[in-house]
């Protein structure tokens, strides 16, 4: 079995939380269609709340305290990663973003990315594609094609059998698929010096 | 070991008070700031150069030589002069003058500057700040060695047959410091010419000041300048002492809580612990200073941050006593104890004199 690490970030506010709730059958969805494709997935989650004070520092100081620098270190070098918001006026909440936004610019070039969201109605469910993926694809991560979305009405009780469970398996093989054909990611050290100084002088 | 304080030079409304000094006020201050540092016995003044509000220091060698008037020890230095957005050709002219009229007592660190908007005032893009700092650089290193130049480049018009006046004194251009808080073609920069390299060392975690540091060692070395425990590294910091750490704490407070650039963001606690900021008993402050070593190894020059975020000058001043007489003799001890034979002290305009003298005996022995 080929060892990839998956990074789950998860910007849910409430505790116990749907947006959670998606995140973690997004990620065993994950796990079980790598395993299918002979890679052994290890899986992190972080949850932005524990880090909403490190992320507003971080955008006032311009340096990320420990715990933050942590999950931000583990996101660049994550072989894949699945990113879940709720949906807040009509798009990506602040959080979620802000979290986006302090991470280095070149931390998701040509990483595999599910895309998820949660909301109160299906009406918000473009927020995924008008948000989301162009926010992603400006990061050149690699969005796979199926996004995922899910409304209160998606929790219902056969809903492990309807088509929210549907969308998890296309998305989570999609990502597998995207895992297989890739080497493990790399992380370009910033202090480390790429040009010779003759060369810039 | 050589000690001092540097400035950033802001106006900043006093939070306690709601008090505004005003530019004449702020100006007057640094003055006398810059002379009790020599009164209280430490040796290095350096202040920073910004061109926008709320700034006062457009001009740092008009301060600087009016302050050379009224010391006679104190060495005069910048933090930082900018490399990217003056020209070399006035730097060059600027710092000698400075240089002979404060009697050789001048060097000064090159930064880049950070705003954006500032660049295109002066006909620059912050996009090209790394290589408008190589070339700029190039050139006044090359004024103040070569008597008559011929020089073409991208940023600057071309020079036929100029000779910046005046020339150095003593023909000893003055020691530069690169200052730079994480592009490692500073440090880079720093370790080509031999040069010193200070890291800023406030405001954010040691783990830069570490690499950049070890990366110009390094690089000092591979250059052929000597080892790298050789190499010229000074370092800022930033500390508010009182008797009492719980009075220093509860007196910084509020000028942290509502300060420029970290205000209103962590705690003073977790600022503490995540940058080398040190607010308590002088004790405290030795300890802390003394474990800088242990991440960046010998080094040649500590500055201290003491005048910013509103502080008022009589504060500032008392800082200055207490850094003078109880924090700074200790650590010029204890720093001294440490350090080995062969790591060299930062460079004064006398010992690259009689450097240069020495080279030149020896030249006329071979000849």
């Amino acid at each position: 079995m080929k060892q990839r690490t998956l990074v789950v970030v998860s910007a849910g506010l409430s505790q116990p939380s749907s947006t959670r709730l998606l995140a973690d059958q997004l990620s065993a969805a994950a796990v079980t269609a790598a395993a299918g494709s002979g890679i052994e997935l290890t899986v992190r989650v972080v949850e932005l709340r524990d880090l909403a004070h490190d992320i507003a520092n971080h955008l006032l100081t311009g340096f990320p305290p420990a715990d933050l620098k942590d999950a931000l270190d583990a996101v660049a070098g994550a072989d894949a990663l699945i990113a879940v918001t709720p949906i807040f006026t009509a798009s990506y909440s602040g959080l979620f973003k802000s979290f986006f936004d302090v991470l280095d610019k070149d931390a998701l070039t040509d990483k595999p990315v599910v895309i998820a969201a949660t909301a109160g109605t299906a009406r918000h469910s473009l927020a995924l594609e008008h948000a989301l993926r162009p926010m992603f694809a400006y990061l050149h991560a690699v969005v796979v094609p199926t996004a995922v979305f899910a409304a209160s009405d998606d929790w219902g009780a056969d809903s492990a059998d309807g088509t929210l469970a549907a969308r998890i398996t296309r998305a989570a093989s999609e990502l597998a698929r995207e895992l297989d054909h890739r080497e493990p990611a790399t992380v370009a050290d910033p202090f480390a010096l790429t040009v010779d100084f003759k060369d810039l002088l | 070991m050589q000690f001092g304080i540097f400035s950033v030079s802001d106006i900043t409304t006093d939070p306690t008070t709601g008090v505004t000094p005003t530019e004449a006020e702020r100006i007057q201050n640094i003055v006398t700031i810059a002379k009790h540092a020599e009164e209280v016995g430490l040796d290095v003044f350096a202040l920073g150069e910004h061109h926008n509000e709320p700034f006062f220091s457009s001009s740092p060698t008009t301060t600087l030589a009016y302050i050379a008037a009224q010391t006679s020890t104190l060495q005069l230095s910048t933090a930082t002069t900018l490399i990217t957005t003056n020209d070399p050709v006035k730097i060059a002219e600027d710092f000698a003058m400075l240089q002979h009229l404060a009697g050789g007592r001048v060097d000064l660190m090159m930064g880049r500057g950070n705003t954006g908007p500032v660049y295109p005032w002066f006909g620059k893009d912050i996009r090209a700040g790394i290589p408008l700092a190589i070339e700029n650089y190039a050139l006044l290193h090359q004024l103040w060695r070569e008597h008559v130049v011929n020089w073409q480049g991208k940023f600057r018009t071309p020079l036929q047959s100029f000779t910046s006046t005046p020339r150095p004194l003593d023909g000893v251009p003055p020691f530069v410091w690169h200052g730079s808080i994480r592009s490692p073609e500073i440090a880079e920069q720093a370790a080509y010419y031999g040069d010193g390299f200070f890291a800023n060392h406030i405001f954010w975690p040691k783990e830069h000041t570490q690499r950049m540091v070890g990366l110009y060692r390094e690089r000092f070395a591979h250059y052929g300048h000597g080892d790298p425990d050789q190499a010229i590294v000074g370092l800022g910091g930033q500390v508010f002492m009182r008797k009492n750490s719980q009075d220093a704490v509860k007196e910084f407070r509020p000028y942290f809580d509502n300060a420029p650039v970290y205000g209103h963001g962590p705690s003073l606690e977790d600022f503490t612990r995540e940058t080398p900021l040190t607010v308590g008993s002088p004790q405290q402050v030795i300890d802390r200073t003394l474990g800088f070593r242990d991440y960046v190894g010998d080094y040649q020059r500590q500055l201290f941050l003491m005048d910013h975020a509103g502080l008022p000058l009589k504060t500032v001043l008392e800082q200055l006593d207490i850094l003078g007489s109880e924090v700074v003799p200790v650590l010029r001890k204890e720093f001294a104890a440490l350090k080995p034979a062969h790591v060299p002290d930062a460079p004064t305009h006398a010992s690259l004199l009689a450097a240069k003298q020495a080279d030149e005996q020896k030249e006329e022995a071979t000849a």
